[in-house]
């Protein structure tokens, strides 16, 4: 019986509640909205904040004093210029690689391979994504490597591998995100109707042109949903360029420096300020082509 | 528009190639894993199971698999609990803001992994003034395993639709009532497929990682990064990678044959 009062409470509070379903709503949405807006917005906005601020010399610890300098580093500074260039050239060949590669595969995937085979293709492309990052770059790492398996299969015809550098930044980069280009890309085709391009040939297009002016216009913006992913997870990307990429640097390995041997927290959040920006911009660019509901 | 049989061979050729190249180097790391070269030379000069004997008895790659493990099994825990309050209240509920919560679940995997990072990395150490430890690293790996559990959650709950719950509701159960006997075990299933998922994700991540780690915190693939530049040390890299995809890709696979399994029962 001494748990009638307290029965009686729940009984009143689950009657209010279900009368009221915008407190139900609140009460549902606090700790995941306070979690993300806590732990993420709170501190995007702070590394804009941050980007701001300056390290004290002496002391090495971060002073909110307020200054435009890291900003200003960053901007005018030659290094972080040629490193920006670098890091927007390998993330642009290694899309364009990726969207050469990932059309012809989708393609199959999507029109030409019987339904049985359209599903272990999936699979087979699906299974790969799912693996370590960490051990697809090491992988290639043993695969480039000075007698690494690439070089024993050229050297009979006297050629050599890139070895470690620049062309295999972009060669692992463009491997670690194909899947992530080919599957929009799939999808993309898949919802492209039979009907259409019966209706092409029957009025007498050869297959390139159907190609040209009915599938590559309906399949654009899941091209550049792909696109996306392999745009802006080669822009942000640093362990792959010091896995396989030598002494090359790229933007983010000048963050990943100034967050931890350099310790200037503030420049860093300053170059981390670039790849956001250009990856907003890009986004902004493509939105009106319809590419951001194919993600 | 028919093409050709010439065009379909080529086709299904290019398709094979790349297939080819894709799983080729999963299998060098595979072979070299048993092979007796420290230096990764291809061919492997002889096969050994030494690498694997010594792997298996070293403190340092199993401290690293518990720690990762440990990592893996509390974010995934967070991510349940959250991931499904966003999904029942973005599906059952209209509210003013709704798509900006949608954006906000996605935001974390959709920015680049150096972006959180860096980001997280700045927010406990100079805003919040804690120190990195273990639980940073849970909390920013719950942070973008929340879409996972959401995705599942939220594809079950718009597929079951209402009609069961409603009917709980007019027999009299409370909200906690139906969402036990009734919202939950319909959900079941599909919070079990997006659980592997997180539990994968949070595996094998490295970026974020590197950037909310305390210095003694080693999960497997900061082991596997800090090993890799060590001479001599490239055949027991190779073993963990091997058990790192055997691992993240075991779940995947769960997963997968969860969501199948469901969509076939329908």
């Amino acid at each position: 019986m001494t748990t009638a009062p307290s029965a009686g409470m729940t009984r009143r509070s689950a009657a209010y509640l279900a009368t009221h379903p915008r407190v139900r709503l609140a009460l549902i949405l606090s700790a995941p909205l306070t979690w993300l807006a806590l732990v993420y917005v709170v501190a995007l906005a702070l590394l804009l904040v941050t980007a701001l601020w300056t390290v004290d010399g002496f002391t090495g610890q971060i002073s909110p004093t307020w200054t435009l300098d890291n900003l200003r580093t960053v901007v005018t500074g030659a290094l972080y210029r040629t490193v920006t260039l670098r890091t927007v050239g390998v993330a642009l060949l290694v899309t364009v690689i990726d969207v050469v590669i990932a059309l012809p595969i989708a393609f199959y995937m999507a029109k030409v391979a019987s339904p049985r085979a359209q599903r272990l293709l999936v699979i087979a492309v699906l299974m790969p994504l799912w693996a370590s990052y960490l051990v697809k770059a090491y992988a290639w790492r043993s695969v480039l490597s000075q007698d690494g398996l690439l070089n024993w299969l050229v050297a009979p015809v006297g050629l050599q591998g890139p070895g470690y550098g620049l062309p295999a930044t972009v060669i692992t980069l463009s491997y670690l995100w194909l899947p992530y280009v080919i599957l929009p890309i799939y999808a993309g085709l898949e919802k492209v109707p039979n009907s259409l391009l019966e209706a092409s040939a029957d009025l007498g297009a050869p297959p390139w042109r159907t190609l040209s002016s009915v599938v590559l216009p309906l399949a654009l913006p899941a091209i550049i949903a792909g696109t996306i992913f392999s745009f802006s997870l080669s822009l942000g990307d640093y362990i792959t360029v010091t896995i396989v990429g030598g002494t090359s640097q790229m933007l983010g390995n000048l963050v990943y420096t100034n967050v931890g041997a350099a310790n200037n927290l503030p420049l860093a959040a300053a170059i981390a300020l670039v790849p956001i920006v250009i990856i907003f911009g890009y986004l902004a660019l493509v939105r009106r082509t319809g590419a951001l509901d194919n993600l | 528009m028919h093409l050709g049989r010439p065009t379909r061979g080529l086709l299904a050729a290019i398709t094979g190639l790349t297939l080819a190249v894709i799983y080729l180097p999963l299998v060098v790391v595979l072979i070299n894993s048993f092979s007796s070269s420290t230096s990764l030379s291809w061919p492997p000069p002889g096969f050994t199971l030494e690498w694997w004997v010594r792997t298996a008895n070293s403190a340092g790659a199993r401290d690293a698999v518990v720690t990762s493990v440990g990592v893996a099994l509390a974010s995934t825990v967070i991510a349940l609990v959250l991931g499904t309050l966003v999904a029942i209240a973005l599906q059952r509920y209209d509210f003013f803001g709704r798509s900006t919560v949608n954006l906000l679940v996605i935001l974390p995997i959709a920015l680049p992994g150096i972006v959180t990072g860096i980001a997280l990395n700045n927010f406990f150490r100079t805003i919040a003034g804690v120190p990195l430890s273990i639980w940073t690293v849970v909390v920013a790996h719950a942070t973008f395993c929340i879409v996972t559990v959401f995705n599942n959650a939220v594809a079950r709950l718009r597929r079951t639709g209402t009609r069961l719950e409603e009917a709980s509701a007019d027999l009299g159960a409370g909200g906690w009532t139906t969402f036990r006997l009734v919202t939950f075990p319909q959900l079941r299933s599909a919070l079990l497929a997006g659980g592997l998922l997180a539990f994968a994700l949070s595996f094998d991540e490295i970026i974020v990682t590197t950037f909310t780690a305390g210095s003694g915190v080693t999960t497997l693939p900061i082991f596997i990064l800090n090993n890799m530049f060590r001479p001599n040390q490239a055949p027991v890299v190779a073993v963990i990678a091997v058990v790192l995809v055997v691992v993240s890709v075991v779940p995947i696979y769960l997963a997968q044959r969860l969501s199948a399994a469901d969509v076939d029962r329908r």
